[in-house]
């Protein structure tokens, strides 16, 4: 592959395929789109066969001063190929999704997906801070379209709102990127990645960039444009919303925030362990009481999104590395289970969890599909949900117990709302009619499914597939953040061993003597 | 006195000139049937023009060769990148008129006056005069040249009380702003000593008086209502709905130029020594052209009032770059003030290809719903323009923004810069409904009438400067901004 610029070709595929579809009829442009993401997704496969694990940090590095103060730098490391491996391999189900729920304007939908495709390489490719920008934020173009000409009754509302709300995000960190850039002299983000901005500086810089990330995440109590958004985005737009741009927050972080301001980070960490603690167990709660699938599915991927911020600042290699599974994960079954809402939704046209009841019994295989990813999203081992977890809530839990626990009830109240949807849904007496008479799943359904399932199980089984092109990216991020990294509550200690043995008889102890022992006594009791 | 070198460098405004009175004769005696010849000799006699400033641009030019008729006038690399601005400008406003005058839309006449071409280039001369301007005499007069050719204009269509209205508005304030402007002039020659800008300059240096400051305020004041700053924009909304809609594209991109380019000279080159007195004026003016620009937008109905506030909004930007007082941010206005002609023309123009089946125009946004089932084109294209404006990228309009807020940052106003942009959000509130108008409504079901194919031209060159393609553009318009920039604070 040296010399095939291929990553701009995988941008320039979906490009040109947004082109023709805006001029294609219908029909013509479902199989062009179709087509276009299938190519971009051969390209991502051979992007990810012929990444070298142990490699460059940056592979496939493309470099062109095409515009005046920035320039076309693309290039990808082992966590920027798994975050564009996950957008390219969603891509082509999102299309199919929209096969036969899109009637109206087809090319136009069809285009505004492939562009969105176009950006969101772009966003992972890209290694110009300027030209980060310009694909972060372009995104919001074709989003508002989406939400705002194919989504539900109250669509104009949400588009609005995800657009502003993104909006004002953003800006600011455009002017510290201006501060970085004159500060540092250079655009580009290896080069900043290693710059020591100082101290003082980076609060900042690193407020700036929060203030873009926590509302893309979405942190809580910045998260109330998502599930206003999710419900109204047509089911492809949600599978996009969940699946790959809630991962932009995440990505930020963990290529800006974190290695260009360690030390803001570790000192703005708590804000973030707060803000995460009280979204896992808040939107779970919330999620709990939803009667809108869409918005308990969305509620439940603020939950989620919290488990990432929290194992990204437990400044650790496997709260890093959890909290990357946990986004590949997530992107993941949030997006099947996005899948698995409009399946029905395409049926029965309503989103009420009362109008649902005993589809096992009509849909078995619908139920199959559901059941697993329900149960991946609660992270049942053997699923992807687990590993990401796992490995954040362990990262956590050596830099603070307190955090660790109050996320983890995440996981508890996870089982409870998504079983409690499952129950409703699925099992249960057939009491409405017309849900009692849906068709199983169509042949065209099970091709979106199937693929997500069996990557699922995959990452559950074995995460090394997915763990190891992310591993050397994620040790130098951890060198980098070693010096900054807050010190763990935990303080743990070897202890001395006792003087004595513990069954020993005190024969002839003085006071001081006693006192001593019980120091040990108690160190070694930790 | 050998007056040849200076004929040379005023080259282009003596074949202006020229045409503009050849092209009147024309008029008096051909009458309206050959408007549309006119129109056309006009526009080309705007892109000769335009042509001989080519090798100054390309070069540069500045320092004392520059300097015309006794240092009256300055043709420095500065200046010529505001001509061509201008002149292109121009000749958009010349090319959609015809269609416009002779339809519906024009009222009970349909006709195009024979004068509306003549007056556009006498317009363009005057602004030629203002942007070369090295001394306040000639200030002043291309200034008037401007403002009275532009008076009429407005009021161009005489049995239409809207546009009669704009014009008089248009006059009576424009007047009421030359006043001020005037007595600024006059007590900075009282304490100065002089009206040339190196005599006014050299006698600003140093402890500035209460008097010498007055009339940088009155100056100042002057010019903020020649390019609509607030708070000096309120004739803006009610001269842009009440003018023909070619009129106020025209308004709304080449005078905008003349001024903000004539401002940019006066505050560096005039009043460079004082920084401190002009930079907080110019600060508050940037953001609360950019605050009200986007509030007042945001309950109008009307598109082109709608387009007026945005250009406030947008003045308030190029401001910022004023406001940083230096190179960069000199450099940054003319990129910006590039990127602002070709949207707000494109903008235009697309409005004026929204007309009914008799030609009559819409104006509303009622007018507008659904109007990406009816004319995808026209919509798409609007849409790019919107979202440009709204300063979203990859579209252009990012770009202007960019290296505007670029400047601020480097200069250091980093707060200003942020609550600048910050405010910038509100703006972007009511470009997108523009969008969410004419793509999430359902069509208001009117036909809508056949453009001429000169409307799609410019629109599509509009469109593609400002799409993603137009970054290819930016490293030769940044070097051509840079020069020009470099020449306005060489002469310091």
């Amino acid at each position: 592959m040296e010399g095939l610029p291929i990553l701009s070709l995988m941008m320039l595929v979906p490009l040109a395929g947004a082109a023709a579809c805006l001029f294609a009829g219908a029909n013509a442009a479902r199989w062009i789109a179709l087509g276009a993401t299938l190519v971009t997704f051969v390209l991502g496969i051979a992007l990810w066969s012929n990444y070298q694990i142990g490699g460059p940090q940056w592979q496939f590095t493309e470099k062109a001063a095409l515009f005046a103060g920035f320039s076309w730098a693309l290039g990808i490391d082992g966590i920027a190929l798994m975050l564009t491996m996950l957008s390219v391999f969603l891509m082509p189900i999102c299309i199919l999704a929209s096969w036969q729920s899109v009637q109206k304007r087809v090319g136009e939908y069809m285009a505004a997906f492939l562009f969105m495709e176009v950006l969101m390489i772009g966003t992972f490719a890209a290694q110009d801070l300027f030209l980060f920008y310009v694909f972060f934020e372009a995104g919001l173009i074709p989003m508002y379209l989406i939400i705002g000409v194919w989504g539900g009754d109250n669509r104009i509302y949400a588009s609005y709102k995800f657009f502003l709300y993104t909006l004002l995000g953003s800006v600011l960190m455009l002017i510290a990127m201006f501060w970085m850039v004159a500060e540092a002299g250079t655009s580009d983000i290896p080069t900043l990645m290693q710059y020591g901005f100082p101290a003082g500086a980076q609060t900042w810089l690193w407020l700036a960039f929060f203030a873009s990330f926590a509302v893309k995440v979405p942190m809580w109590p910045m998260h109330t444009w998502l599930p206003d958004a999710h419900v109204q985005a047509p089911t492809a737009g949600s599978v996009i919303l969940a699946g790959v741009l809630l991962k932009l927050g995440g990505y930020g972080f963990i290529r800006f925030s974190l290695p260009m301001f360690p030390e803001a980070s570790a000192q703005f960490a708590w804000l973030v362990f707060i803000l995460s603690m009280i979204a896992v167990v808040y939107t779970s709660l919330v999620a709990l009481v939803q009667s809108d699938m869409k918005k308990l599915i969305a509620y439940s991927s603020v939950a989620h999104m919290a488990i990432v911020t929290v194992g990204l600042f437990a400044f650790n290699v496997q709260g890093l590395e959890g909290a990357m599974i946990v986004m590949l994960s997530h992107g993941l079954v949030s997006g099947a289970l996005f899948l698995c809402v409009g399946v029905i939704y395409d049926r029965l046209h309503t989103r009420e969890i009362a109008r649902y009841g005993g589809l096992a019994i009509n849909m078995p295989y619908y139920a199959l599909f559901f059941l697993l990813f329900t149960m991946a999203s609660i992270g049942l081992p053997g699923t992807s949900g687990f590993v990401g977890e796992f490995l954040s809530l362990a990262g956590i839990y050596q830099t603070s117990s307190l955090v660790a626990l109050i996320s983890t009830t995440g996981i508890i109240l996870g089982a409870a709302y998504m079983l409690y949807l499952y129950r409703r849904v699925a099992f249960g007496g057939q009491t409405n009619e017309d849900a009692a008479a849906m068709p199983d799943i169509s042949a065209r359904e099970w091709v979106m499914m199937a693929p997500i399932a069996a990557v699922v199980l995959w990452m559950g089984v074995y995460p090394e597939s997915f763990l190891a092109p992310m591993r050397a990216d994620i040790a130098v991020l951890d060198a980098r953040l070693a010096a900054a990294a807050p010190a763990s509550d935990a303080q743990l200690a070897p202890g001395a061993p006792r003087a004595a043995a513990a069954n020993a008889l005190p024969h002839h102890e003085t006071g001081e003597h006693a006192s001593g022992s019980h120091d040990s006594a108690k160190e070694g009791a930790h | 006195m050998d007056f040849a070198p200076s004929f040379a460098l005023v080259a282009p405004e003596l074949l202006l000139i020229g045409a503009g009175l050849a092209l009147l004769l024309v008029a008096a005696w051909a009458g309206d049937k050959a408007a549309r010849g006119i129109a056309i000799a006009a526009a080309a006699a705007l892109f000769g023009a335009g042509i001989m400033l080519v090798p100054g641009l390309h070069f540069g030019t500045d320092g004392p060769a520059t300097l015309a008729f006794g240092g009256l006038f300055k043709v420095d690399a500065f200046a010529m990148f505001a001509k061509a601005l201008i002149y292109l400008a121009a000749i958009g406003a010349l090319m959609v008129a015809p269609s416009f005058f002779t339809s519906a839309a024009a009222g009970s006449e349909r006709v195009m006056r024979a004068e509306y071409p003549v007056l556009v280039l006498f317009a363009a001369v005057g602004m030629s005069i203002m942007v070369s301007a090295n001394d306040f005499m000639t200030l002043y007069l291309g200034l008037e040249l401007n403002s009275l050719s532009a008076y009429v204009l407005a009021a161009i269509l005489r049995r239409d009380v809207r546009s009669g209205e704009a014009g008089l508005k248009y006059f009576v304030l424009g007047a009421l702003a030359s006043g001020i402007l005037l007595y600024g002039i006059s007590l900075l020659y009282g304490f100065t000593g002089g009206t040339g800008f190196a005599a006014v300059r050299a006698g600003l240096t140093g402890e500035m008086g209460t008097g010498a400051l007055f009339g940088v305020i009155f100056v100042l004041s002057g010019l903020a209502f020649k390019i609509s700053a607030v708070p000096f924009h309120m004739w803006t909304p009610d001269v842009y709905e009440g003018a023909p809609t070619p009129v106020t594209a025209f308004f709304a991109t080449a005078p905008k130029v003349a001024a903000v380019a004539l401002t940019a000279r006066v505050t560096f080159e005039v009043f460079g020594a004082q920084v401190a007195a002009w930079q907080q004026i110019v600060m508050f003016t940037a953001f609360a052209s950019i605050i009200f620009g986007a509030l007042g937008a945001i309950g109008q109905e009307n598109l082109k009032r709608l387009l007026a506030y945005s250009s406030i909004n947008n003045i308030g930007f190029i401001l910022l770059g004023l406001a940083v007082a230096n190179q960069d941010g000199a450099s940054a206005m003319l990129v910006y003030l590039f990127i602002y002609v070709a949207m707000s023309l494109g903008s235009f123009v697309a409005l004026l290809m929204l007309r009914d089946e008799d030609g009559a125009l819409f104006e509303t946004f009622a007018d507008i719903r659904g109007l990406s089932v009816t004319r995808p084109a026209i919509a798409w294209a609007l849409l790019l323009f919107m979202f440009s404006l709204a300063g979203i990228p990859p579209l252009l309009g990012f770009y202007s923004k960019f290296v505007v807020f670029q400047a601020t940052v480097e200069a250091g106003l980093i707060a200003f810069g942020a609550i600048a942009i910050a405010a910038s959000v509100i703006g972007a509130f009511y470009y997108i409904k523009f969008v969410k108008v004419m793509f999430f409504d359902e069509p208001a079901g009117v036909v809508t009438g056949k453009s001429p194919a000169g409307h799609w031209a410019l629109l599509g060159l509009t469109a593609l400067i400002i799409s993603p393609l137009g970054y290819l553009l930016t490293p030769s318009l940044t070097d051509l901004a840079d020069k020009a920039a470099a020449s306005l604070f060489l002469a310091v």
